[in-house]
């Protein structure tokens, strides 16, 4: 994108309208599904406007780390599918994928999401290692917020498979869930020029200077945050950008 | 065996379906003949024309035509000239010399007249075999797009979008204000007040979706008059 | 010793689970499907023509088409399955894109490429047919110059019976001998563009269960068909300008 395209979206920021009709500060329509995939333990549908992802998450018995033997273990990954996008190649994945997969990690992991001590079978032999994947299946924008808010719907959605003490069975699913606490959830506001909008079109992430991912619990603490583009932020935009991620985070909350 | 259509005028046909039986009929574009049947090779509407039966396609990428007025971004600087992405499978090429009728002296910075991301309306001036494809800015009509955003439309329906001698687009332009040009390549350009760009792209958008439906410019003035709180006159052609 | 009654509750041996298919699912790809068949759900994208890279790969001729064909992470039945591909994964494209190319027609297009992306969220036998099924709805979808749609479905034997579209259970079935077919076919001539087994048959139930498992390719060329008229029907009455 150059200055001038750049400049065009500008001016149309500046007086709150987007390429899209919404207010800066206003969300596309969001939808949350739940188990939509059969085979995973649990896993979730989100849509936000025309961008949609999965989520699915699989249950294991590995060995816990030596450092922490009676805590289960947390992988989230995500991939940047090539259906979604023609942005998207095949290979291991970019550096895209792994920043999305590390910000929605980080939100589960730092805000004790999962009470992972309770995750512990045998102290420092056997643990329940609970992994995340997002894959994306159509991307229209905001992948960040998009997996960040399916990894927490699949967890809910998530049931223990049986296990007597021996043999895992995936295929008999009892009605434990997860022991869940307090769940996350992130909002990234986006910086061009003087605005800050959130849910941004692809446009306007390609347009964007800075952005500021900020995850928060249900009582309005901090629990992960992370800064994106070049572009350095000042004291009181970053303030002001929390104030908005905040904000718009209770209503992001209500779908889960 | 008698001959026979097995489908009707108008009919929205998948690759394979069997569209006439019997050596009566004739296949054209979209459509191939297997024994005794012509049966449909893509995606399309069934157009029979006396005993001739073609497809009129309804997806699929745009392919270039020699003569189409396309809108091209400039993804590198050549040598002598640069390389557009016109939204399709392949680049053109816009020499200096089609580009501009000022002289230009061997190795000016091209950036001068079309920088990296710059919009352009060009005219495709040859498609080779291997489809290797020139434009030309050379001709009224074509220029360099300064500001304003695009999108991309399908294709097919850049027809729909600029109507009988442009009647649609024109509408939509004084509707909104707005400068607009549509791209045979699907690529739409537009530059106005931003609330305005806004209503005439969903009036586009409104083309895309119900372009099947009868009275379509009625209902494209209607939007347009309920958006823009303007009287708007539905242009006359000929 | 014999099979008496399908496992999952089906009625009939020749019985296909519930189909569900839909064309234009994926905004941002050239052409898009959804098909799921009992437990197994292929999303399918297309996109192209467009350029193709690497560069040495491309074809003056005309244009080649490439199918990826992918498990999600989540969607095998047992363990997480590793992202990233596997040798079987491998060969599924592999013999996904002999199954489609016969028809699709890329000659207008030289050095192009036109990529197919097949993914699944969940599998529960079949899937490599439910791949090419997607598939061949979404290269339609984008539009893509083909002599037909390509239906594809598995066959096979549960000891003594003649089966079509087994899933799971039937394939791990322990008390007598299984054999597994996947075959695709061109529906407007009858060939065979996918055609692979593992197992145990003897030769002429081999025969026979082929022969069902074209009839049954039929069956689900219709509802490939109606997925694709769907999506486009309203379209019908456009006017001409």
């Amino acid at each position: 994108m150059n200055e001038t395209q750049k400049t065009h979206i500008l001016r149309a920021l500046n007086k709150n309208i987007r390429f899209d009709g919404r207010t800066l500060t206003e969300f596309r329509d969001v939808s949350v599904e739940r188990g939509v995939s059969e085979t995973a333990e649990g896993s979730a549908r989100v849509k936000i406007g025309e961008t949609e992802v999965i989520a699915g998450v699989k249950l294991a018995i590995g060995t816990p780390y030596p450092d922490t033997p009676n805590e289960g273990g947390l992988a989230v990954g995500v991939e940047l599918l090539p259906l979604s996008s023609p942005r998207f190649e095949l290979g291991p994945p970019g550096i895209e994928a792994v920043e999305l997969a590390r910000v929605a990690d980080r939100g589960v992991r730092e805000a004790k999401a999962i009470d992972i001590k309770k995750l512990c079978i045998t102290p420092g032999e056997k643990v329940w290692i609970v992994s995340i994947d997002i894959c994306t299946i159509n991307d229209a924008g905001n992948l960040m917020d998009a997996c960040a808010l399916a990894s927490i719907a699949a967890l809910q959605d998530t049931r223990f498979p049986k296990y007597d003490g021996t043999e895992l069975d995936y295929r008999t699913r009892t009605d434990k869930k997860l022991p869940l606490t307090k769940l996350p959830i992130s909002v990234t506001v986006h910086k061009i020029g003087s605005a800050f909008l959130v849910d941004p079109l692809p446009e306007e992430e390609e347009a964007a200077e800075a952005r500021l991912t900020v995850a928060t619990t249900p009582d309005g603490t901090l629990c992960a945050m992370q800064k994106g583009g070049d572009t350095p932020l000042k004291f009181e935009e970053v303030n002001a950008m929390i104030d908005i991620a905040m904000e718009k985070a209770k209503e992001l909350r209500k779908h889960i | 065996m008698a001959s026979a259509l097995k489908v009707q005028e108008r009919e929205v046909v998948v690759p394979g379906e069997i569209l006439a039986e019997g050596m009566e009929y004739l296949p054209s574009y979209g459509t191939y003949r297997l024994g005794d049947a012509i049966r449909a090779a893509q995606l399309g509407l069934v157009r029979v024309d006396g005993k001739v039966i073609k497809l009129i396609p309804l997806a699929g990428r745009y392919v270039p035509k020699r003569d189409d007025v396309v809108i091209g971004k400039v993804v590198n600087i050549l040598m002598s000239g640069w390389m557009l992405d016109i939204n399709c499978a392949y680049s053109a090429v816009l020499s200096v010399k089609e580009a501009t009728s000022r002289f230009i002296e061997k190795g000016a910075d091209l950036t001068r007249i079309l920088a990296l991301g710059d919009y352009a309306v060009t005219r495709i001036v040859n498609v080779t075999t291997q489809k290797l494809v020139d434009v030309s800015m050379r001709a009224p009509g074509l220029w360099k797009l300064a500001g304003g955003r695009d999108f991309s439309v399908n294709t097919h329906k850049v027809p729909r979008i600029i109507g009988k001698q442009g009647s649609m687009v024109k509408m939509i332009k004084d509707a909104t204000g707005c400068k607009i040009t549509v791209g045979q390549n699907g690529l739409v350009w537009i530059d106005g007040d931003p609330e305005m760009e806004n209503i005439a792209v969903e009036a586009i958008r409104l083309i895309e979706d119900q372009s099947h439906i009868q009275g379509l410019t009625e209902r494209v003035h209607a939007f347009l008059k309920n958006k823009t709180k303007k009287d708007i006159v539905i242009p006359k052609m000929q | 010793m014999t099979y008496t009654k399908r496992l999952d509750g089906r009625k009939r041996f020749d019985e296909l689970r519930p189909i569900e298919a839909k064309a234009g699912v994926i905004r941002r790809a050239d052409g898009s499907a959804y098909f799921r068949i009992g437990r197994t759900i292929a999303y399918a994208a297309v996109y192209g023509p467009r350029e193709m890279h690497p560069k040495y790969l491309q074809n003056p001729k005309g244009g080649v088409l490439r199918c990826n064909y992918n498990m999600m992470p989540f969607s095998g039945a047992g363990e997480r399955v590793r992202p990233g591909g596997s040798r079987r994964s491998k060969e599924i494209s592999m013999i996904t894109e002999k199954a489609l190319s016969s028809v699709v027609d890329l000659s207008d297009f030289p050095n192009a490429a036109v990529d197919v992306f097949i993914d699944l969220p969940q599998c529960d036998a079949g899937s490599r047919c439910a791949g090419i099924c997607a598939a061949s709805i979404a290269l339609a979808d984008a539009g893509i110059a083909m002599k037909d749609l390509i239906p594809a479905i598995a066959v096979g034997r549960v000891d003594d019976k003649i089966v079509a579209d087994m899933d799971y259970q039937e394939e791990a079935y322990e008390d007598g001998p299984v054999a597994d077919v996947p075959i695709a076919i061109v529906p407007s001539t009858g060939e065979i563009t996918l055609l692979q087994m593992d197992g145990e048959i003897p030769k002429d139930m081999l025969m026979e269960a082929i022969q069902l498992g074209i009839k049954k390719c039929m069956e689900i060329y219709e509802i490939q068909k109606k997925a694709l008229k769907d999506k486009y029907k309203a379209l019908a009455e456009v006017v001409e300008p």
